[in-house]
């Protein structure tokens, strides 16, 4: 579900100084860094791609994969951690049946562990498609499953919808 | 309310205008006019400014919507509260404020009465908003179950108690914090009318920069993002080394899991960071400052890239501020998920569009940093107490502390304690005083085990040591650190070498790689307290595998402290080093017990079937990841424990609840 | 000024770091990431560390610039203990392979695994599985062995300016690598090889032709020549001190080759007279004819392959040259089976080279069979049991390639080519050949620009010393430049990328001194003076550029910069990382 690779407003100046926000820019439109939309920053920017390559790699933020419809947000900060977030996340990987890279097996959903989200007094947190849900439990956690599964099988969404724009803050 | 109301002329005898700005300009807004002597435009000022204050005439609601507020579910009660005001067309209007800091009592709301009576109420949420609205706007119960206290006088309701007397914020001394929650965050004069920008335009119209960097060396004031070094001095260094261009950098990574003070008062307050940031930079003789902030703040980001347009606007930011000739842009830059990017040189890398990746000291940044000129980088509780210091002096920042201390700190108070939040209290008091009295101790029936404090540089003080004043050096000597202000609480349900795991799995992660002692050494001491927390299968050999790794975690640490080469490999032992020093017969307990007293450890826990219950229906039997049970059908089941994970899978599937934990 | 290191009173030079004070001193502080000429040390591997007194810290002395009174120590329990640990981290996640590793022997690791008492299996857990990089025919790399000191990023990046390789990922995944993951033959890499040159463990090699060589020497059916480099011999040195004329090498090695089977031994600077019969006319040819200008010299593979791959618009600036190597490879095939009546025979022609890029350059061009690099050269004696330190033989080389000038010899080294063609050119131009030696193109400078008249001409010339200042001479070198010489290696061949291993600058300073030597002592010092060039023109090529010369001794250039990553976003190897930066 890829989508085109993101043809890039060419700033009058460019400089290396601008590979990181350009690079944000590219996963924002595209959901995610193709190698495409790589070589192509790097022959503006006069870089080598090995280069760009390798600050992409460096931050947690850039992915080389698109997304599943679905993207969870399991907060690991540390006042989550205390209250047993690992739990969540270890239920996501055994109901999701997810692969190593976060998507789950049927690639609906992505699962992106992440730091502290900023909401540690509700803590544990997840976030669900931009949306918060504290106080959680592994109940509450497939309650909200069990709503999203129904809702998609009631009403089908188009694979290449828009990704939310929030989780590309993970 | 992005055009501003204060910066228009009073009469025609006001000659401010953006290209021939006044250097009275905020003086005269917040006190004037300065230039002519007439009462009209003196009221006509004062007014401005009230109304300013109040968010406007009439009724008015300021609703925290920080981030926090905003995952207690603020904007649903926003969006409720607009549609309730819009179908019954009540005169109100609503503002978004930042965080006042109480996490663990939001949403807050505010209410502003048109004669100036201002409530606070608190506990909102989507599903209770409807009842506020109607109690107060119905029913006109301004008491109602919602009520937190009040500001100011509040003719009427002098019983309601005032905020700041409230036990959360009693014991507080908010400096740093005074306008967040309070004033709208987006508009350039709610700022104004608060007293922004009279110390920045004092420095810049009035002193020299060598008087304002003394002025804040003598304050006192220690950078806040977790070193502690003393800021005038750094200052001074930058100052003193000649180059044609210098920088200013805000370091708003804020990437310690379990802190958020920083997104607070950037949320709350971004006018105070720029402000500071102004000061700062004249002090050193910077034109260009840039602002480092996670990307996991669009909030933050938003709030500050609105402040800096409406500040360039009025030509508070730009070329020749205030007619001072002092010229100064800044930028924000997104951070792009990397913890050690907070690390003073690795900022500079990713600034530049490099990897994050520290280089040596020295030359320190202060001499040469970004693109090899002197750099200033200043933690944002830092440059949030700038504004003060000119405003109110050094001595009155010194006298804030503590003892010996200066100033107050923020902390970011969360985990198992009644009251989570932040609190800005004077540095120096000791962490009791935060989590017992401020936080409210451990929820009912529970026990404070140990305090982290520090994040993943920092350690766990026990129960015992929480006498310990907030000082860097005293919290050095445990064995912590004051970091950047994360303070999680623990009690009796947390395990410590668990906790030690947990922080040695981040610092895994977040080691930048580069060098050989926190790459490799990192990864070994997780594989060991992993090892720890997992039930040995059966050999002998691994027991003692398991005991050499205590011996090896010391040996280890002690290396990847002694030789890394920045502060992230340098503190990465120290939240094992502290647990290991106060919570030794934990670790032993795992080693020599195969237990953990907390039960956290998913991997030494087992459960146990009892065969007087179980009526073999196999289901524990299917859902077992590891193929630990065995039994036939209508016959008791039993768990191998040497195969059991600890998932507890099988205690869900049970039917008849025959499958219980074995301490 | 001085400093006080273990307890020894030492002088010292402003500026220069406790470490280089301590090596010079002959106190042996283990360092595994710097580089005597980085300009900016990384400081990464972290074995520098010493103690200074006053300060409580560790210090990398790497990075430590010396002041006047230091007080340091070297070599405490402490430090000892300390450099032990991280030595065995390294351990820990490298592969057991010592027994079967081309590095045995040479590797920096293991010797300090040695040296620092290293408990064996120490710590243990997870270690890095990376696929081994075999994908082009000069350079190999195996991840695994990798010890991320960055040299070889340093080289790529901040020397050659290239930047095929870079650190990818982070934290302890990081990898030294293409983008993408990808292999190195796609990466824009020129093969120049200064990377493996550095590196200090066996994690880059060149693609070794050994075995290869060994088992064509056991063929009864093939005839077995060598070309020697003339870097090659001003490179190796004997046990004993012998009169520091080349040839005297060169006789050792001939000697030694045919000792192992090699039925002639040629001498590639007798083709390197003949480049600069050739060069020197197209360039006079250019200058009168109103060619392209500034004509570039060719001579240098890896910097044809900068040109080819990320730079095609200079193409018609190159001149059409091959390299000598590919000059000596077209004229041996092509003369010496006659010239030997060995016609019905099988020729491998196998070149012994500096350089590791001219292995990409034989398999581009044929002609040549096999390269194999100075390092592989010393592997060849050990397998065949020649102990050099002791050898005494020597053989002349082999007619018709035997004979070369002093002229050729230069061309070991920065500044070389141009001074040998600008010997040749003045010649040809009907001015006197100069005699003295060309002072501006000697040396080590980066970009070494200069006038030379010729007649009433006033050439302007430039050296270029390592590919990347070629950026800087395009940048801020004179405009109406006439003739550039570049050398993709810092030095020239003498620092070639298929030189033994090291980062000391000393070895280069030692192999250029014998290279001016060489051209000192040599009885004949321009190329148009060679006697043996001569006849083969008048035998066989006619004239310089004249029709068989240009069949057998230029080229063309392909534009290949399409081919530098050109990705495949169908099979990206490396998943959506779901958030790696919070610990599950
Ligand atoms: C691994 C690491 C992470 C850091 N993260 C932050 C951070 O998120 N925010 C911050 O202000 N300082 C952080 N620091 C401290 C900075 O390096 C630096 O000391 C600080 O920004 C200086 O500002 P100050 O003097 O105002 O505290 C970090 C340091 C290290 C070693
Ligand atoms: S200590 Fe860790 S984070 Fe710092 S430079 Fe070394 S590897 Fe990178
Ligand atoms: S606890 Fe889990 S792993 Fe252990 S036996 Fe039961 S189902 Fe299996
Ligand atoms: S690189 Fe060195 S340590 Fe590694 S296998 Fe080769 S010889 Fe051994
Ligand atoms: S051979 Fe040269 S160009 Fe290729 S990676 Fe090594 S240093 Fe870079
Ligand atoms: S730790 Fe999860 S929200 Fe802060
Ligand atoms: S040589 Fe100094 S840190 Fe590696
Ligand atoms: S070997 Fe590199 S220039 Fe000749």
């Amino acid at each position: 579900m890829s989508s085109a690779p993101a043809t890039l407003a060419q700033p009058a100046e460019l400089s290396r100084e601008q590979l990181i926000p350009l690079l944000q820019e590219v996963q924002a439109k595209d959901g995610y860094l193709s190698q495409t939309a790589m070589t192509e920053l790097a022959q503006a920017l006069d870089t080598p791609v090995a280069s760009v390559y390798g600050v992409a790699t460096f931050y947690n933020q850039f992915r080389f994969a698109p997304l599943g419809e679905h993207v969870i947000e399991v907060c690991r900060g540390t006042a989550c951690h205390v209250k047993q977030s690992l739990t969540l996340y270890q239920h996501l990987e055994r109901r999701l049946k997810l692969r190593p890279d976060g998507n789950s097996a049927d690639g609906r959903f992505s699962v992106l562990s992440v730091a502290c989200v900023g909401a540690c007094s509700i803590a544990p947190v997840i976030k669900l498609d931009g949306e918060f849900y504290g106080h959680l439990t592994v109940e509450k956690l497939d309650a909200l499953l069990d709503g999203i599964d129904k809702h998609d099988t009631e009403s089908p969404t188009e694979p290449n919808q828009e990704q939310p724009t929030e989780a590309s803050h993970s | 309310m992005n055009r501003s109301v204060l910066i228009e002329p009073c009469c025609s005898l006001c000659t401010h205008s953006p290209g021939r700005p006044c250097p009275d300009l905020i003086t005269c807004i917040q006190e004037g006019p300065l230039c002519h002597d007439d009462d009209t435009c003196r009221t006509l000022r004062a007014e401005r400014l009230e109304t300013v204050r109040r968010g406007g005439d009439g009724t008015v609601l300021f609703v925290g919507a920080g981030t926090c507020g905003r995952a207690n579910g603020a904007l649903h009660v926003i969006a409720k509260t607009k549609s309730y005001l819009e179908e019954r067309s009540v005169p109100a209007r609503l503002v978004e404020v930042g965080c006042v800091g109480f996490c663990q009592r939001e949403v807050f709301v505010d209410l502003q009465k048109g004669d100036g009576l201002r409530l606070s109420y608190c506990d909102l949420t989507p599903d209770n908003v409807d009842e506020f609205l109607e109690a107060v706007f119905e029913k006109n119960e301004l008491r109602n179950r919602f009520l937190y206290g009040r500001y100011g006088e509040a003719p009427g309701y002098e019983d309601v108690p005032l905020v700041a007397d409230t036990p959360f914020f009693s014991r507080q001394t908010r400096v740093v914090l005074e306008n967040c929650g309070l004033i709208d965050p987006a508009s350039l004069d709610s700022a104004l009318a608060a007293g922004a920008f009279a110390a920045a335009a004092r420095a810049l119209t009035t002193m020299t920069r060598e008087e304002v960097c003394d002025m804040v060396a003598e304050s006192g004031l220690r950078g806040r993002g977790g070193a502690g070094f003393p800021t005038g001095q750094k200052w001074k260094v930058a100052l003193n080394t000649a180059a044609h261009q210098k920088y200013l950098i805000c370091n708003a990574d804020e990437g310690d899991p379990g802190a958020f003070m920083d997104r607070a008062i950037l949320e709350g307050d971004p006018f105070r960071i720029i402000e500071g940031m102004l000061i700062a930079a004249y002090a050193i003789g910077a034109t260009k400052a840039y602002v480092y902030c996670r990307a996991e703040y669009p909030l933050a980001i938003a709030r500050l890239q609105g402040a800096i347009a409406q500040c360039r606007k009025a030509g508070l930011l730009g070329a020749n501020i205030l007619g001072s000739l002092t010229d100064l842009d800044i930028v924000i830059k997104q951070g792009a998920g990397a913890f050690v990017c907070g690390e003073e040189t690795a900022i500079l890398a990713s600034i530049e569009g490099g990897r994050g990746m520290p280089r040596p000291r020295p030359p320190y940044p202060a001499v040469a940093g970004l693109h090899g000129m002197p750099t200033v980088l200043n933690n944002v509780e830092t440059l949030a107490n700038v504004s003060g210091i000119l405003r109110n002096g050094p001595a009155w920042f010194r006298d804030l502390g503590l003892g010996e201390a200066a100033g107050t700190k923020v902390f970011a108070l969360s985990g198992r304690v009644r009251n989570t939040g932040l609190v800005e209290v004077p540095v120096g008091i000791p962490l009791r005083e935060i989590v017992y009295g401020i936080g409210g101790g451990a929820p009912e029936g529970h026990q404070i085990k140990a305090v982290q404090i520090g994040g993943p540089s920092g350690g766990c003080i026990p129960d015992e040591y929480l006498d310990v004043p907030t000082d860097y050096g005293k919290l050095q000597e445990l064995g912590a650190m004051m970091g950047s202000g994360g303070m999680v609480v623990m009690d009796e349900r947390s395990c410590m070498v668990d906790v030690a795991r947990y922080f040695m799995e981040f610092i895994r992660n977040e080691s930048c790689g580069k060098c050989t002692p926190c790459r490799e050494g990192t990864t070994r001491m997780y594989e060991i307290l992993t090892a720890l927390t997992k039930r040995p299968v059966g050999e002998e050999i691994q027991r003692l595998e398991r005991f050499r790794g205590l011996l090896h975690l010391e040996e280890l640490a002690a290396t990847i402290k002694e030789t890394s080469l920045c502060g992230l490999g340098q503190s990465a032992a120290n939240p094992v080093l502290s647990t290991l020093r106060f919570f030794r017969d934990e670790y032993e307990a795992h080693i020599l017990e195969d237990r953990c007293p907390a039960g956290v450890c998913q991997g030494l826990r087992t459960y146990a079937i009892d065969t007087a219950t179980c009526v073999g229906c196999m289901a524990c039997k299917k859902v077992c990841p590891a193929g630990a049970i065995l039994g036939e059908r209508k016959s008791a089941h039993y768990i191998i424990v040497d195969r059991c994970l600890g998932c507890g899978a099988c205690v869900d599937a049970c039917p008849k609840q025959s499958i219980t934990l074995v301490a | 000024m001085s400093i006080v290191i273990n307890g020894r009173e030492l002088q010292f030079r402003p500026g220069e770091t406790v470490l280089q004070i301590a090596c010079r001193a002959g106190i042996k502080i283990p360092h595994l990431c710097s580089l005597d000429w980085s300009p900016s040390p990384s400081a990464s591997c972290r074995l520098c560390v010493v103690e200074v007194e006053g300060s409580p810290k560790l210090q990398t002395s790497c990075t430590l610039i010396a002041s006047d009174g230091m007080v340091v120590h070297t070599h405490t329990p402490r430090i000892l203990k300390a450099r032990r640990t991280i030595v065995e981290l390294m351990v820990a996640n490298h592969p057991p392979d010592c027994l079967g590793c081309h590095r045995a022997g040479t590797c920096e690791l293991a010797d300090l695994a040695r040296e620092l008492g290293v408990r064996p299996r120490q710590y243990v857990g997870i270690k890095k599985d990376h696929p081994l990089d075999i994908s082009s025919s000069a350079i190999w790399r195996d991840p695994n062995k990798c010890v991320l000191c960055g040299r070889c990023v340093t080289m790529c990046h901040q020397i050659q300016g290239v930047g095929a390789i870079d650190y990818i990922d982070r934290g302890f995944r990081t990898q030294v690598g293409p983008g993408f993951y990808k292999g190195i033959n796609v990466s824009g890499c020129t093969y120049c090889g200064q990377c493996v040159r550095v590196c200090p463990t066996g994690a880059l090699m060149e693609h070794s032709h050994v075995d290869a060589v060994v088992s064509e020497l056991g063929d009864p059916n093939t005839v077995v020549v060598a070309q020697v480099a003339p870097a090659v011999p001003a490179t190796l040195s004997l046990g004993r001190s012998k009169p520091p004329t080349v040839p005297v090498m060169l006789e050792h090695l001939a000697a030694a080759l045919k000792q192992i089977g090699f039925a002639a031994v040629f001498d590639t600077a007798f083709s390197a007279d003949v480049t600069i019969m050739e060069e020197a006319t197209e360039f006079l040819g250019r200058l009168q004819g109103g060619g392209v200008l500034p004509m570039f010299t060719s001579c240098s593979p890896a910097w044809i392959n900068y040109v080819e791959l990320h730079r095609p618009d200079l193409i018609p600036h190159l001149s059409t040259c091959k390299s000598p190597q590919q000059m000596a490879g077209a004229l041996i095939k092509e003369i010496y089976p006659k010239y030997a009546g060995l016609e019905d025979k099988r020729i491998v022609l196998v070149s012994i080279m500096p350089c590791t890029a001219k292995k990409y350059e034989a398999e581009d061009l044929g002609d040549v069979d096999y390269v194999l690099t100075t390092r592989e050269l010393t592997t060849l004696w050990d397998r065949f049991g020649i102990d050099f330190n002791k050898f005494e033989d020597r053989l002349p080389l082999d007619p018709p390639f035997a004979e070369a000038t002093g002229a050729a010899r230069l061309f070991a080294s920065t500044g070389g080519v141009m001074e040998a063609a600008v010997r040749t050119a003045a010649s040809l131009a009907g001015a006197e050949t100069p005699t003295a030696p060309l002072n501006e193109a000697r040396g080590l400078d980066e970009v070494k620009c200069f006038t030379f008249d010729v007649g009433d001409t006033t050439l302007n010339l430039a050296v270029v010393n390592g590919l990347g200042q070629v950026r800087t001479l395009l940048e801020e070198g004179p405009a109406d430049l006439h003739f550039v010489e570049v050398m993709s290696c810092p030095g020239g061949c003498a620092g070639g990328g298929g030189q033994p291993y090291g980062t000391e600058a000393a070895d280069l300073h030692r192999r250029l001194d014998r290279i001016y030597d060489a051209d000192a002592h040599a009885e004949v010092h321009s190329s148009h003076e060679n006697q043996s060039v001569a006849a083969l023109y008048e035998q066989y090529l006619g004239q310089p550029l004249g029709e068989v010369s240009h069949r057998l001794l230029h080229r063309t250039y392909t534009d290949r910069s399409s081919g530098v990553l050109a990705n495949d976003d169908a099979q990206t190897k490396r998943g959506a990382r779901a958030g790696a930066g919070a610990p599950h």
